[in-house]
């Protein structure tokens, strides 16, 4: 026995390593048709371990004070060395999250990966998202600009609408009688250890429950249903090496893209990183136009698009939330889109439209004509939940192949 | 020794009145975290009331002062904009006599004001905390407006006493502050009559 075999069984006497590595990497069977909707799910994790490891540079040089904030990015951006492709980096890859996760999730509607056996999985990763909504939100008022303060008082203003106890919520969230630098320490200490901690266990338990339960496919099948004389799945491959090296190859071409923006269009025109936010939060005046960044978008058109403020902010926590109960609404015996009749095809063929419609019109300036069309893709966007029992129902689904195609 | 016998009830009454008193606990270990989340004695002695002079305000003027780090207008009125407020029909607004609204009792009148032509507002819009543009002309938003405040976030509308119309997002009418007059000219913000 040579001394690495040694070393690896003394280890495994003592901590359960060559398992592990089984269990999850080296003898994990994965469906052997993953499409290219299944390099998200690695991607996400990629992005969040360069989230975790830019934040902890950045905090190194940052001031969370509403005196020094503003001016300690500039620092970074100017002074530090390579302050600036840290910061970009940060940023760049805040935005890049979400559309790995958007994609993800996506995935998750196409090939119905939420539904049974797989709703924990789909109820971890919607914690999951919810944690990055509260990272993006708070990470956003860290700069200290002019759209960071705005932002920050319009989203915090929303939970004023709790009847009775509104006012005392929103002093206590601020910590202040207006968002101050009070609110600026706490959104910080937020940011860098309190959500971070939380996304992390849950990405773990994320992962276990798909492993426990097993990856679905773009067919809809279960490997597991179909196994050979050695007990692993017939339409089944190891993740390693066949995944790694796959999962290696989408990563490559996501830094492609990833360096394009980080390199030569790191505000994207604004989207990435809006204009309003290159002047310092200033309490007494308001920017020409609050938008929020174009991830929350979506949500921010339906809580315009409804005229009553109590209303607005309920339609919105339930444009977020619905999303929970997917593995429940869909009553469809068949996973894939692949084999589900006309009517799921043409409900989330608008729903995804009317998403992308109103993520457009949550950065746009509301007209009478922009609210009445945000009102339309409110409604479709909600038809395709509260409609998705009946219409899934009485789908006329094809006939599901038992192997994987 | 063996004759000990298992009293399983008592067991079981003793881990459930262990975890009644230790889950009683946790709730009151959770007092300070979210106590400490309300505004400190520091940020409550920087609410403190503000004094301001008003003499320089000149008629159809408004200014901005911060109070408690909110804006705070106050807006020197005409006899004109007195009466354009006085004759508003009620059917427009949504809350005519401010009865849903935050103000203090003195201000809750049929112009929101102590004295007829100074108005004093929270220049916060109800909606989701913008700053509402002062829009003082006839006509300056579109051929009905009659002068009022504007919020440039989501379109709500005022008039001239910072009464809510309808069909807009925002709720209520403008928060007024507690206020007061310490001398001719001189007003305190932040604290009442």
């Amino acid at each position: 026995m040579d001394i690495s075999n040694a070393l690896r069984s003394w280890v495994d006497k003592r901590f359960p390593l060559t398992q592990l590595w089984n269990d999850h990497v080296g003898k994990y069977y994965c469906p052997k048709n993953f499409n290219i909707f299944y390099y998200f799910g690695s991607l996400a994790l990629f992005v969040l371990v360069l989230q975790i490891i830019t934040g902890i540079w950045l905090t190194m040089n940052y001031n969370p004070s509403a005196e020094g904030a503003f001016d300690s990015i500039e620092y970074i951006m100017r002074d530090v060395p390579f302050g600036w492709l840290l910061r970009y980096m940060h940023s760049t890859g805040a935005s890049f999250f979400f559309i790995v996760v958007y994609l993800h999730m996506l995935r998750a509607m196409l090939y119905g990966s939420y539904q049974k056996p797989r709703e924990l999985i789909w109820i971890l990763g919607m914690i999951i998202y919810l944690c990055l909504m509260m990272e993006a939100f708070f990470g956003y008022l860290l700069p200290w600009g002019q759209m960071s303060f705005w932002g920050a008082k319009v989203i915090t203003s929303l939970f004023g609408a709790v009847p009775f106890i509104g006012d005392w919520l929103m002093e206590i969230i601020r910590g202040d009688y207006n968002v101050s630098g009070v609110t600026l320490n706490r959104f910080f200490a937020l940011h860098v250890v309190a959500i971070p901690l939380i996304l992390l266990g849950i990405v773990v338990a994320h992962i276990l429950a798909l492993h426990e339960v097993g990856s679905n496919n773009p067919d809809g099948i279960e490997i597991k249903a179909l196994k050979d004389e050695n007990g692993n799945p017939k339409d089944g491959i190891t993740f390693h090496p066949y995944y790694t090296v796959k999962d290696g190859f989408g990563l490559v071409f996501f830094l492609i893209l990833f360096s394009i923006v980080l390199f030569y269009f790191p505000t994207m025109g604004g989207y990435f990183l809006e204009a309003p936010n290159f002047d310092p939060a200033n309490e007494l005046v308001t920017p020409e136009h609050i938008a929020p960044v174009w991830y929350f978008t979506p949500f921010y058109a339906i809580l315009r698009a409804i005229p009553d403020k109590l209303a607005g902010v309920i339609a919105m926590g339930i444009a977020v939330v619905i999303f929970f109960f997917l593995p429940w609404l869909d009553r469809s015996k068949v996973k894939s889109i692949r084999y589900r009749g006309i009517y799921y095809k043409f409900f989330l063929t608008v729903f995804v439209i009317s998403f992308v419609i109103l993520g457009w019109l949550g950065m746009e300036v509301p007209t009478p004509e922009k609210t009445l069309l945000a009102q339309i893709c409110s409604f479709v966007y909600f038809s395709f939940f509260f409609l998705m029992p009946i219409y899934t129902t009485l789908d006329k689904n094809k006939t599901v192949p038992k192997r994987v195609t | 020794m063996n004759s000990y016998k298992m009293n399983l009830n008592r067991r079981k009454f003793l881990t459930n009145t262990t975890a009644v008193v230790g889950g009683i606990g946790v709730a009151f270990a959770t007092v300070p975290f979210v106590g400490s989340w309300l505004p400190s004695a520091k940020t409550k002695a920087l609410g403190a009331p503000v004094e301001i002079d008003i003499s320089q305000i000149e008629e159809g003027q408004k200014i901005t002062v911060a109070w408690r780090g909110q804006p705070v207008f106050i807006v020197n009125r005409s006899a004109e904009h007195i009466n354009l407020s006085r004759n508003m029909s009620n059917e427009q607004l949504r809350d005519p006599n401010s009865n849903e609204s935050l103000q203090p009792e003195y201000a809750r009148n049929d112009i929101r004001s102590i004295r007829e032509n100074i108005l004093v507002l929270i220049g916060l819009c109800t909606h989701l905390g913008c700053v509402p543009l002062y829009k003082p002309k006839m006509g300056e938003l579109d051929s009905t407006w009659k002068g009022g405040f504007f919020c440039p976030c989501h379109g709500s509308k005022f008039d001239l006493s910072g009464r809510v119309f309808k069909g807009v997002p925002a709720p209520t009418n403008l928060s007024i502050p507690p206020h007061k007059y310490v001398g001719e000219n001189r007003i305190l913000i932040g604290e009442g009559v």
